[in-house]
């Protein structure tokens, strides 16, 4: 992911974003991290982005964490509008959930998630997966948006 | 990641093969590992067509898929895979050497789930296949299983 690349996490609850980012940082992912608490706000940010540069810089790079259970509009639909969104629908998105049900993961890999991750109930593990899953980040490589 | 879940690996440098395999189980993945050294080969066994080894539906898997390979390119195998209702879900990760921005934007296009560029240097690329490794061996990871769930 290069530099320029805008880490986006769609995440109800304040604390988790915190440490989520406390993460991220911790990996050695120095992007730019930005926090939406619902999936209202994530979508309307998306559709933003891709407007026609106004002057003002945008990047063209990013990627989502994603939570099912979104205040607003849920996390699948969320999904959903931005896989079904010609310019968008290349933004990797990978769930990150406490919902663990095997009807929910079917869904949203058929509805083209990068990867569906279950936020496991100990705050220490997901301290350390989300470090790992920086760590691979950064060596992803990301499309931009047109 | 479950440990019944096979990691596939389209890959038709031997060598190349042989470090991914060795520096995934480095990071801890103990799943099982099937070489496919053409895109005809994996194409194959996941459309269950020819002599070779086939799919088992009642399993999952996840794809490591390079781009340049003889017979049928990564690019075609994705394509396919995408194309078809039962493999579309199978997360497919692109590991190639292969770093021109337009092969990117096209994978993603295709709907792979993550682009990564095998580094020139050695010791790099044991360090970014290690991490993807330890991505894979998270215990939270879920995969989709190929025949709908409650069939």
């Amino acid at each position: 992911m290069n530099k320029d690349g805008v880490i986006l996490i769609a995440e109800q609850d304040h604390k988790h974003f915190d440490m989520m980012k406390q993460s991220l940082l911790r990996s050695g992912v120095s992007n730019k991290i930005l926090h939406l608490a619902d999936g209202r706000r994530t979508l309307d940010f998306l559709s933003d982005v891709t407007q026609p540069p106004d002057g003002e810089h945008k990047s063209r790079q990013y990627i989502l964490f994603l939570d099912v259970d979104l205040p607003e509009v849920g996390g699948m639909e969320v999904l959903e509008k931005i896989k079904a969104d010609e310019k968008l629908s290349k933004v990797p998105i990978i769930m990150l959930t406490a919902t663990d049900d095997p009807q929910t993961i079917d869904r949203c890999y058929e509805l083209g998630c990068s990867t569906y991750m279950v936020k496991l109930a100990e705050n220490d593990d997901l301290e350390e997966s989300i470090k790992k899953i920086g760590h691979f980040l950064s060596v992803v490589e990301i499309a931009s948006i047109e | 990641m479950d440990k019944g879940i096979a990691i596939l690996i389209a890959e038709d440098d031997a060598g190349h093969f042989q470090l991914i395999k060795k520096n995934l189980w480095l990071a801890c993945v103990n799943n099982d590992i099937l070489q496919f050294k053409d895109g005809q080969q994996i194409l194959d066994f996941l459309l269950k067509t020819g002599d070779g080894p086939h799919m088992d539906e009642t399993k999952q898997y996840i794809v490591l898929l390079d781009v340049r390979m003889p017979k049928v390119d990564g690019l075609e195998v994705l394509r396919r895979m995408k194309d078809n209702d039962k493999l579309r879900k199978i997360p497919v990760i692109m590991l190639t050497t292969t770093s021109e921005s337009g092969m990117i934007e096209q994978c993603y296009g295709l709907g792979c789930s993550c682009y990564m560029v095998k580094p020139v240097d050695y010791h790099r690329f044991m360090e970014a296949v290690q991490s993807l490794g330890k991505f894979l061996s998270l215990e939270g990871l879920r995969l989709p299983s190929i025949r709908p769930s409650g069939n």
